[in-house]
């Protein structure tokens, strides 16, 4: 089991190089493009497999951010590729990230109906 | 004779001032508990006015203000002559909605947050000219109205950069009548669009500084006026870090020791939190409307040159890259 | 082709930018930096904690580490509606951005801003405004690096 300090620390550090980057490029840089940023490198990084061992020290300090979110996908979509060849390719991604994916959706529609914006 | 009075390369100085005979200004909650609160004529205790939605909200704020204003002369809006309002909304719907409710024959304008000069410099042309006997020029802005279309959803997490300004919800109405009691529009400067390559949508003020230093430069040497004329130049919502630079500007451009400030930096306190300061059209509109005017009445500021500003971007255009061009319209306005 | 006269407004506009940046604050970059860290840290450790919790319920890793990114995408979604989430993403600044939590964030936040606009259109097609350039930057790349490894395989 992956101790919560460390899962502290990579979460910290993942985030710190978030905001680095966000202040030095000041204005071009938004909040979309840090989510955009985040799941792309994710998913590269792990299929490169360099994300896995970031996973194996951090535990959710590296799975909570977004690049996990990219990790997730990219080895579900490895995963479907060994046991079902091309199609695997298309819909191993989707299917290991489903849960994440319809929470944040319904959840979202849900809220979104129950709340007013408050500003 | 065409063009008489025409001065220098942007001013017009009029015959007949058109008088300023009335004002009234509606504020938000956040401007009521800003330093001249008790200075508005209506401080709304939420940001939906009694609607459904923060537009219709921001057009019964302008409403409000232009049936006080009128009212404050015992006018009813038919017996106005003209209309001339603007807002930050696409398409302005606000002015557009007002317009609808009121049956005053209307002139939309478009200038961004330099709404309120562009709206008392038409007017005041088109009364000098003899065409209209009495006009109302009006500007509004709402905070969460000008957020959503501009920016990023109000719920959305995102940090507010040091720079970066609130949108005002505030409108202001001025009545301008051919004869009366009040101070007077004296001459008005057409602003030109400038453009200094400012890209960032978080940072107006420093696009607009340069637009609102060209303006007050031309106006004083069209006028042959020197830098301390007025009691007050104020710029409409540069905030501090766009009046800080329009400082510099009027070092470099030879305007000695004006008497300056900025509607954006004077309508919160320090403490509210708003970055840079206030913006919108609503900033200089209820600032106007509300205590520079009253302070004109009770003769603390005799002469005053407003200055409003106006960023002309679009979330369009700044998404593709391309930089802000701003303008800024001098109104020279004087009690007698 | 560089006229004289464009040349004359790119110097003006570089002297501008030069004046400018002398009076515009710097972003403090040691006090961003460090609620980014904490808050993302903090938000990273308590999915840790869930996992850790789950799993000694005798929840498999993978399923553990699922239902911690949903609750917290749940939380998150929850406290945007309640009108908290904005409050700390203006202190936390990537912290509460670079979590998962500060996509759900991004969804809540944009469909919420649209409900007067309706459930259908306004709700339903905004809540994709931020959630849709991430979900498909994301399902491409996999979706590459996929076909990469049949290549590879066969």
């Amino acid at each position: 089991m992956v101790p919560l300090y460390m899962a502290f620390l990579v979460g910290g550090l993942l985030c710190v190089i978030g905001q680095i980057v966000m202040d030095a490029t000041k204005p071009t840089v938004t909040p979309g493009h840090i989510l955009v940023g985040y799941i792309s490198a994710g998913a590269i990084l792990s299929g490169l497999g360099l994300y896995q061992p970031l996973v194996n020290i951090g535990g959710a300090g590296a799975t909570v951010p977004l690049s996990g979110f990219g990790h997730v996908l990219v080895q579900g979509t490895l995963k479907a590729v060994e046991h079902k060849g091309l199609l695997g390719a298309f819909s191993g991604g989707v299917e290991a990230a489903a849960a994440g994916i319809t929470t944040a959706i319904v959840f979202g529609y849900v809220v979104a109906v129950i709340f007013n914006p408050k500003g | 004779m065409p063009g008489r009075k025409k001065r220098g390369q942007q001013t017009v100085v009029f015959d007949s001032p058109p008088v300023i005979t009335a004002w009234a200004s509606v504020v938000g909650p956040k401007e009521g508990e800003g330093p001249w609160g008790q200075d508005f004529d209506l401080v709304l205790e939420d940001y939906l006015f009694g609607e459904k939605t923060w537009e219709m909200a921001e057009h019964k704020m302008l409403r409000e203000a232009i049936t006080r204003a009128v009212d404050k002369r015992n006018f009813m809006p038919e017996d106005i002559d003209l209309l001339l309002a603007g807002d930050l909304l696409n398409q302005i719907v606000a002015s557009n909605f007002a317009a609808r409710d009121l049956e005053i024959p209307f002139l939309g304008l478009y200038g961004a947050c330099s709404t309120m000069s562009e709206g008392l410099s038409v007017g005041a042309m088109l009364m000098d000219g003899g065409y209209f006997e009495r006009i109302v020029a009006a500007a509004c802005s709402h905070h969460y109205t000008a957020e959503r279309q501009y920016r990023f959803p109000t719920e959305q997490g995102v940090q507010k950069a040091a720079t970066a300004q609130w949108t005002a919800t505030a409108a202001g109405a001025v009545l301008l009548e051919a004869s009366g009691s009040g101070p007077s529009i004296k001459s008005i400067t057409v602003g030109k669009v400038i453009d200094m390559g400012q890209t960032d949508q978080s940072d107006m003020g420093s696009a607009m500084a340069a637009a609102a230093a060209h303006t007050i430069k031309t106006h004083l040497s069209d006028l042959n006026l020197p830098g301390d004329y007025y009691d007050l130049i104020v710029s409409g919502d540069l905030g501090q870090i766009g009046s800080a630079i329009a400082r510099q500007l009027f070092v470099r451009d030879g305007i000695i020791s004006p008497e300056y400030s900025d509607c954006g930096v004077l309508l919160y306190d320090q403490s509210q939190t708003v970055g840079s300061g206030a913006s919108g059209c609503g900033c200089c509109a209820c600032m106007l409307c509300g205590p520079l005017l009253k302070k004109m009445q009770k003769g603390e500021i005799n002469k005053l040159l407003l200055v409003a500003t106006g960023a002309l971007m679009s979330p369009v255009t700044s998404f593709q890259g391309e930089s802000i061009p701003s303008i800024a319209h001098a109104v020279a306005i004087e009690t007698a | 082709m560089e006229t004289p006269d464009k040349k004359i407004k790119a110097i003006e506009k570089q002297e501008y930018e030069d004046l400018a940046s002398q009076i515009r604050p710097k972003p403090k970059l040691a006090r961003n930096m460090a609620w980014a860290f904490v808050v993302g840290g903090l938000i990273c450790m308590s999915g840790q904690w869930i996992i850790n919790y789950m799993v000694s319920l005798g929840v498999s890793l993978t399923d553990a580490s699922t239902s911690a990114s949903c609750i917290l995408i749940f939380l998150a979604a929850l406290f945007t509606g309640l009108g908290y989430y904005n409050e700390l993403g203006q202190h936390a600044g990537a912290g509460s951005i670079v979590p998962i939590t500060g996509f759900a964030n991004a969804i809540v936040a944009s469909a919420l801003e649209y409900k007067r606009e309706g459930y259908i259109f306004g709700v339903g097609a905004r809540i994709f405004s931020v959630a849709g350039p991430t979900l498909v930057f994301g399902f491409v790349i996999a979706v590459l690096v996929g076909l990469i490894k049949v290549f590879l395989t066969s």
